[in-house]
């Protein structure tokens, strides 16, 4: 049964570099301190790479995992809480799947009858930066589905990092039904001209727009800390259906922030301002340009 | 006849220093959890050390790391040889006053001239310059290894791009907050943090020779050549930056300094032979 109001916690962690077994132990201090909050927090996102650290070059190699080890051992960190609630998890981690490494996210469920969590989702990231500052594409193969699943609160979706820089990620997945899309980011900062640093206010940007041109939740988690002196911004962003910004993490510090989601606000936003209605409605005309656009590459 | 107002776009301006302005405040915040999140929690280090020479970018990063770690955990060392200007000690001194830092001064005259005097007594100055650099470096590593210390570099963006830096000395240090600051940038952030005027004002010097500046070494101002760095480190070319407004002459001095000291930013070239060559094929950043 869907639950129509939630909450979230969103872990702005600072992971140790390589060290799993250490960056599992703060996640599980994190679902710890959801369980004991009154009321507990429902769901707890956390950032991209949030198992490892982000910038590991060639360690992928030595820390990627399958979703399904991971999922396992995060069943047993909870089991060990001895929970009386169940708890959504939303975690960034290198995955090593079918013989190739990816930049993931896993979704999962933890009920306090452990054989009855489940795996929900895994979602490898789209859009690899490979440019600058990142080498992506050069460490991990780049993922090429973008879908939503069903959670016990609504229909999600799963963008990570540059996945939302561009505007068709979640135009696709708003077509296909999200009602929330959790972003697992890691945004080294760059750009201190202005009042705030450039790509926190990119990020709040970006955000809100995928939010009220698609009427729908947007829950960022952001990275913290430094690794070789790039600094992750943190800054998470928790943004509602009418674009507008419910919470916000410091920036560059830890912290687990809180925040209660109405998902019934989704259909008045979008009873408000149809704009969700009228692109599903020339998805047929999309998809001609886009047709168009590949015919003519091929000449 | 109709005939609407023509609103041109502001033309860009060379001599603007808007590119180079920086939210000092902002900045400030930011490399000080650097510091702390780089020295003590991804290195362990409680305590730094820094060769402190009187100039603005060893003031402003004892400022820094004063702000980071506390006063008692911060070791300055002021390390003159016997051509160096008496101001520059002066100077030193009156940020380790205002700050309450550890300090010591170690002359390194006797190491530098035994070798000079022994050795090499005709050496030129570059080379003279040289050799303190590393003695200084010398002398740090070893103060760090006693104190259980951090070096923390204070070399700035501007110098590195020139090269205007002694390799595996002034570079060594394995920290180092302001790199990626253009030397007007380092002006504005120690003004920020409240480094002495009579320090920030005074005309860059390595202290090598007597009324030996670094806009004179260069034959460009700091200004004129961060302006110019700004726009060519993004990837403008000589010809937009000419037809942009800047002289033809300091664009080609500005890129002739940056390309002919690429190797100065780089560690050693090693021969490849194999697919784990290490920084070629075996890739582990530095806080794996």
């Amino acid at each position: 049964m869907q639950n129509t109001v939630f909450r979230v916690a969103v872990g702005q962690m600072c992971p140790e570099k390589g060290h799993y077994r250490r960056n599992l132990e703060i996640i599980g201090a994190l679902i710890s301190q959801c369980l004991q909050m009154e009321p507990p927090a429902d769901v707890l996102v956390l950032p991209e790479t949030a198992t490892t650290g982000y910038f590991v070059e060639g360690g992928v190699r030595e820390l990627a995992m399958s979703a399904e080890s991971l999922f396992n051992d995060l069943k047993c960190l909870y089991s060990d809480l001895e929970p009386k609630h169940p708890i959504d998890l939303c975690v960034g981690f290198y995955e090593l799947y079918q013989g190739e490494y990816f930049n993931s996210a896993l979704y999962a469920t933890f009920t306090p009858q452990v054989e009855h969590s489940s795996l929900n989702h895994v979602h490898r990231k789209f859009f690899l930066p490979t440019y600058g500052v990142f080498e992506e594409e050069r460490f991990v193969a780049r993922g090429s589905r973008l879908e939503v699943f069903s959670t016990r609160f609504g229909r999600s979706a799963i963008l990570i990092c540059e996945d939302v820089w561009h505007s068709v990620t979640s135009m696709i997945v708003a077509l296909k039904g999200a009602q929330v899309i959790y972003v697992p980011t890691a945004s080294p900062a760059r750009g201190f001209q202005g009042d705030v640093i450039e790509n926190v206010d990119a990020y709040r940007r970006m955000l809100t727009q995928i939010a009220s041109e698609h009427t729908l939740f947007v829950v960022q988690s952001s990275l913290v800390g430094f690794e070789g002196g790039k600094g992750f911004v943190g800054s998470s962003w928790v943004v509602n259906p009418f674009g507008k910004v419910i919470a916000q993490g410091p920036i560059g510090q830890p912290a687990l922030l809180v925040v209660p989601i109405h998902l019934d606000d989704v259909a008045i936003a979008r009873a408000q301002l149809p704009l969700l209605s009228d692109l599903r409605s020339v998805v047929p005309d999309i998809a001609l340009h886009l047709q168009q656009i590949l015919c003519e590459e091929r000449i | 006849m109709i005939s609407y107002p023509v609103i041109e776009a502001k033309a860009f301006e060379p001599n603007s220093d808007d590119p180079l302005h920086i939210n000092a405040p902002l900045v400030a915040d930011w490399l000080i959890q650097f510091l702390r999140d780089e020295v003590g929690r991804r290195r362990g280090f409680r305590k730094v050390l820094l060769g402190l020479s009187g100039g603005v970018d060893s003031s402003l990063v004892a400022y820094l790391c004063a702000r980071a770690f506390g006063a008692e955990n911060v070791y300055a060392f002021l390390m003159p040889y016997k051509i160096s200007s008496a101001e520059s000690l002066e100077h030193g001194n009156l940020v380790v006053q205002q700050l309450g830092i550890h300090s010591r001064v170690i002359e390194i005259t006797p190491m530098v001239d035994a070798y000079l005097s022994h050795y090499e007594p005709d050496a030129s100055p570059t080379r003279i310059g040289n050799i303190c650099a590393r003695t200084r470096m010398i002398i740090l590593f070893d103060q760090s290894a006693k104190l259980n210390a951090l070096p923390i570099g204070t070399g700035n963006k501007s110098e590195r791009l020139f090269g205007y830096f002694t390799w595996h000395a002034d570079d060594a240090p394995p920290v180092n907050p302001i790199g990626d600051l253009f030397k007007t940038q380092v002006w504005q952030l120690a003004r920020y943090v409240g480094v002495p005027e009579v320090i920030v004002n005074k005309p860059a010097s390595a202290d090598l020779i007597v009324g030996q500046t670094d806009e004179g070494d260069f034959g460009i101002s700091y200004k004129k050549a961060d302006r110019i760095l700004h726009f060519l480190t993004q990837g403008y070319s000589p010809e937009r930056l000419v037809q942009m407004g800047f002289p033809a002459e300091e664009v080609e001095l500005v890129k002739r300094k940056v390309d002919s000291t690429h190797w100065k930013r780089h560690l050693p070239t090693t021969a490849m032979l194999s697919t784990t060559a290490i920084g070629e094929y075996y890739l582990r950043p530095v806080d794996f």
